[in-house]
C-alpha cells in the first residue's frame, strides 16, 4: 500500500493541507478521529486529526502546522509523492447527535480540526456558531469553508489585525453575557486555550468537549504515552478519546506532559535525519 | 560413546562491560566444535523426557543426533518439522523451565544446552543454506490472520503450506509483533525475524501493515465484505498495565511498551539519525521481574543510564524472567532491588519524575499462582532518587477487537475465550491463540497455539 499525496495547499505561512490517498481509512473516517503517519523509514509516528475525508475519492485530508521535525519534513513532501505509512481511523468519533445549538471553537491549527465537526453538525441541522482565533490576520485559515458550514462565523485575532481584537474566550464571553445559551461547546486548539474555554463554560454550566492531542506512538492503546487524567482516572487519548469532557481534564498534568520531549524536538530539528533530496519511491 | 562431562559448553558472549554500551547481540553462538561437543553430551534417551517439556514437541534427541553426525542442515529441518521459527525459539524460549528442565543430564550435572544447539543450527542454516521456497497449489480458500507476532506468523505459515490464501493484518508499520517492537536487537537481532517474515512472503502470504482490525476493518467485514472463510486472531496482549499509584503521569514514567517500542521498532537508540527520541535519565527504575523488565533495564543501561534498578516485589526465586536474562542483566551492572514495591512517584514543579517511594516486602503464604505472596513490612518506606521509571508489570489484550466483534466471548481479564486444543472461539469460523487468549505469556506458547489453530482451521474448511 502506498499513500499518495493527491493535493497539497499552503493555507498560511505555517499551515498547509494535504489530501492523501487512503481508501480504507476514508471509508470509515468520522469527525474527531485521527490518523498516524510516518514519512519514511527514519520517521517518527505522528498523529494528525482527520480534517476532511472523501469516501468516493478514497482520500483523507490532514491540515498540518509546522512545529517540529516531522512537520517541517512533511512540508517538503509534494503532490504526487507518497508517504510510507498512514494508519487509521483511530480514536472515537465525536458524539454529535442530538446537539441543537452549538459553539465550535478553534484556536490556530485547531480550526482545521474543528471544521469537520462544524460541517457534520451543520449537516445534522444544528445551529452552529463557529469562533476561531489566530495571532494575526495573515494566519487566518478556512474562513470560506467555515462560513459555508456555520450559521455564524466569528474570527478574532490576538492583535486585532482583522478588525476584531482578542481571544476566542473574549468572543464566547460576549455571547454568553449577552444571554446566548448553547447545548454544548466544542473547543479545539492549544491546551491553554481549551483550558480557558473550559473555565468560562464551567461558570455557565455548559457541557464542553475538547480534543486532546498528546504524544503517542501506536495510537491503538499499546504505548500508554498519551495518558490523560480525566475525572481523576487515567485515560488513553488514542482509544478512550481524543475527545473528553473538558471540565474533567487535569490541565496542569496535560500541559506538563506535553513538554516531555521538547528538548529532543529541538535537537532533532537541528541535527536530525536530513530529507533533502529524498527519493520517495526508493 | 556420549561425552559425560557434567558441565555444558558455555555460550560465547560479548564482554559485559563492552556489550552494556552497544545494541549488538549479546551472545555470539556456538562454534561447530562447541556444537559437536555439546551434542555428544545428549544420551539420546528412549523416552525423550525433553520433548515432553517442549510446547511444540520439537524432536529434540533426533535433531541433536543429527548435529553429532555433522548434519547441521538435517538438524535444522528436523526442528522445522514442528517449530515454525527455530531461530527465534533457540534465543527466546525459557529452556530452563521447558526442555532443559527435563533433561536427564541435569540430574547430576548441567542439562544439555538444547536451546544453544537449536540456535546453532538456525544460525548455520541462515548463513549457509538458501531456502527453497515451494509455493503450494492454491486450495481456493481464504484465511485472514490478525496480528503478525509469533502466533500469527506460525498460523499463517502452516495454512499457506496447505494452499490457503493467507493475509496477515498488522496494525503497526512493520510485521513481527513483539519480536520487532518488544524484544531488543541485542537479544533477538531483527534480521532473524525479518528473514522468517520474508520466507512467509515468498510462500505467498500477503502481509498488510497499517491495518487496525477493529478500526480500519472489523472482523465481521473480513467475512461479509472480503469473503474470508476463517479468521485467526493472534493480536497479542498489547495493553500496558500501570501500577495505579500517585504520580504515574509524571514525565519520565513510561510503560515498558512505550519505552521498548521507541527503542526497538522506532530505532530510538539511533536518535537523532532516526526521528524518534527516548528520554533516559541518570537513575532508572524498571518495575517488574519478567523478560520485558530485563529487556527494559538492559536497554536503559545501553542508553547511558548510570544506575539501573530492577524493582520487584517478590524474591530472586520468583523472578519470572528467563534465567539467562537475569544473569546477563546482573553481569551488565543492573542492580536488583528485590522484595520492594513502588508506592508512589514524586515529581518536581515542572512535572518531571525525581523520586520514587518503595515499601519493603516479605514473603508470606503461597497465593493462587503457587508463589509466595509478598506482604508489606509496615513502616519500611524508603525514598529513592529515580528520574526515569519503566512500568513492566504486565500487559492485557487490546480491547479494539472484542469491542467491535459481537458474540466473541472474553473473560474478565479481557482475554478471548478459546478452546485449548483447537483455538475455536464462541463465534463460528473465528479462532484465537497466543497472548490474546492466555494473557502475556511466551513466544513458544503463542506459536504452539498458532500451529494448533491452523490444523483446526484446515480440518474445518476441508471437512
Amino acid at each position: 500500500m502506498s499513500y499518495k499525496v493527491i493535493t497539497k495547499k499552503v493555507l498560511n505561512p505555517q499551515i498547509f493541507l494535504m489530501e492523501v490517498e487512503a481508501p480504507l481509512i476514508a471509508r470509515k473516517a468520522e469527525p474527531g478521529q485521527f490518523i498516524i503517519l510516518r514519512i519514511d523509514e527514519y520517521g517518527e509516528r505522528v498523529p494528525f486529526t482527520i480534517a476532511d475525508f472523501d469516501r468516493e475519492k478514497g482520500t483523507v485530508t490532514i491540515i498540518v502546522q509546522i512545529v517540529g521535525k516531522t512537520t517541517q519534513d512533511l512540508a517538503k513532501v509534494e503532490e504526487g509523492e507518497t508517504l510510507l505509512d498512514f494508519a487509521g481511523p483511530l480514536g472515537m468519533p465525536t458524539p454529535l447527535d442530538g446537539i441543537k445549538k452549538v459553539a465550535v471553537i478553534g484556536g490556530g491549527l485547531g480550526t482545521a480540526i474543528a471544521y469537520p465537526q462544524a460541517k457534520k453538525l451543520h449537516k445534522l441541522g444544528a445551529d452552529v456558531t463557529v469562533i476561531t482565533g489566530f495571532r494575526n490576520e495573515e494566519l487566518v485559515i478556512l474562513e470560506d469553508e467555515l462560513k459555508e458550514v456555520s450559521d455564524r462565523l466569528i474570527v478574532t485575532t490576538d492583535d486585532g489585525s482583522n478588525g476584531t481584537k482578542g481571544f476566542v474566550t473574549d468572543r464566547l464571553r460576549e455571547l454568553l453575557e449577552a444571554g446566548e445559551s448553547f447545548d454544548e461547546v466544542i473547543a479545539i486548539g492549544p491546551l491553554i486555550m481549551m483550558k480557558l474555554v473550559c473555565d468560562l463554560t464551567k461558570e455557565y454550566g455548559i457541557k464542553t468537549t475538547v480534543s486532546m492531542n498528546p504524544v503517542m506512538i501506536d495510537g491503538t492503546g499499546m504505548c500508554g504515552g498519551c495518558r490523560v487524567i480525566v475525572g481523576g482516572e487515567t485515560k488513553f487519548a488514542c482509544v478512550d478519546g481524543p475527545d473528553f469532557d473538558g471540565h474533567l481534564i487535569d490541565w496542569d498534568s496535560a500541559m506538563k506532559r506535553s513538554r516531555m520531549f521538547k528538548t529532543y524536538e529541538k535537537q532533532s530539528c537541528e541535527s536530525g535525519h536530513c530529507r533533502i533530496g529524498r527519493d520517495n519511491n526508493a | 560413546m556420549p561425552n559425560m562431562r557434567p558441565d555444558r559448553n558455555p555460550m560465547p558472549e560479548q564482554d559485559p562491560n563492552v556489550r552494556n554500551k552497544n545494541f549488538k547481540e549479546v551472545t555470539t553462538g556456538y562454534t561447530e566444535e562447541m556444537a559437536l561437543d555439546e551434542a555428544q553430551r545428549c544420551l539420546n534417551c528412549k523416552n525423550k523426557p525433553c520433548m515432553a517439556g517442549c510446547p511444540v514437541a520439537v524432536k529434540i534427541p533426533e535433531f541433536i543426533q543429527l548435529i553429532a553426525q555433522n548434519d547441521f542442515e538435517g538438524a535444522y529441518q528436523k526442528i522445522k518439522e514442528t517449530s515454525a521459527l527455530p531461530a527465534v525459539c533457540g534465543i527466546v524460549c525459557p529452556q530452563e523451565k521447558q526442555c532443559e528442565a527435563k533433561c536427564v543430564r541435569g540430574i547430576k550435572g548441567e542439562s544439555v544446552a538444547i536451546g544453544r544447539l537449536e540456535r546453532f543450527v538456525a544460525d548455520y542454516h541462515m548463513q549457509n543454506v538458501e531456502d527453497e521456497i515451494v509455493k503450494p497449489e492454491p486450495n481456493g480458500k481464504k484465511v485472514a490472520v490478525v496480528g503478525s507476532g509469533p502466533s500469527g506468523l506460525t498460523a499463517a505459515g502452516d495454512l499457506a503450506k496447505k494452499g490457503y490464501a493467507v493475509t496477515i493484518y498488522e496494525a503497526f508499520h512493520t510485521a513481527g509483533g513483539v519480536l520487532m517492537y518488544g524484544i531488543p536487537e541485542f537479544r533477538l537481532p531483527k534480521d532473524i525475524v525479518q528473514k522468517e517474515i520474508d520466507t512467509l512472503k515468498a510462500m505467498g502470504v500477503d502481509i498488510e501493515t497499517n491495518v487496525i482490525i477493529g478500526k480500519t476493518i472489523t472482523v465481521d467485514e473480513l467475512f461479509d465484505d472480503m469473503g474470508y472463510d476463517a479468521v485467526y486472531i493472534g493480536s497479542g496482549a498489547g495493553l500496558p498495565s500501570f501500577m495505579g499509584i500517585d504520580g504515574e503521569s509524571l514525565n519520565g514514567v513510561y510503560s515498558a511498551n512505550e519505552f521498548l517500542t521507541r527503542i526497538n521498532l522506532m530505532k530510538g537508540y539511533k536518535f537523532p539519525d532516526y526521528d524518534t527520541p527516548v528520554y533516559i535519565g541518570k537513575n532508572v527504575a524498571v518495575l517488574g521481574g519478567g523478560n520485558v523488565a530485563m529487556d527494559a533495564a538492559r536497554s536503559a543501561k545501553r542508553l547511558g543510564a548510570e544506575n539501573v534498578y530492577i524493582v520487584y516485589r517478590r524474591g530472586e526465586e520468583e523472578l519470572p524472567a528467563r534465567k539467562e536474562e537475569v544473569e546477563h542483566a546482573k553481569e551488565e551492572g543492573i542492580i536488583f532491588k528485590l522484595l520492594q514495591n513502588p508506592t508512589k512517584f514524586i515529581g518536581n514543579d515542572e512535572g518531571w519524575l525525581t523520586n520514587m517511594e518503595v515499601v519493603h516486602m516479605e514473603l508470606g503464604e503461597p497465593d493462587d499462582s503457587g508463589r509466595r505472596r509478598p506482604v508489606k513490612i509496615e513502616g519500611s518506606e524508603e525514598i529513592l532518587d529515580i528520574d526515569t521509571a519503566v512500568v513492566a508489570i504486565g500487559q492485557t489484550p487490546n480491547p479494539l477487537i472484542r469491542k467491535t466483534t459481537k458474540g466473541l466471548d472474553t473473560n474478565k481479564r479481557g482475554c478471548i475465550i478459546a478452546d485449548e486444543v483447537t483455538g475455536k472461539t464462541s463465534r463460528d469460523h473465528i479462532y484465537a491463540g497466543g497472548d490474546v487468549v492466555t494473557g502475556a505469556a511466551t513466544v513458544i506458547l503463542a506459536m504452539g497455539a498458532g500451529k494448533a489453530a491452523a490444523k483446526a482451521i484446515d480440518e474445518e474448511l476441508q471437512g
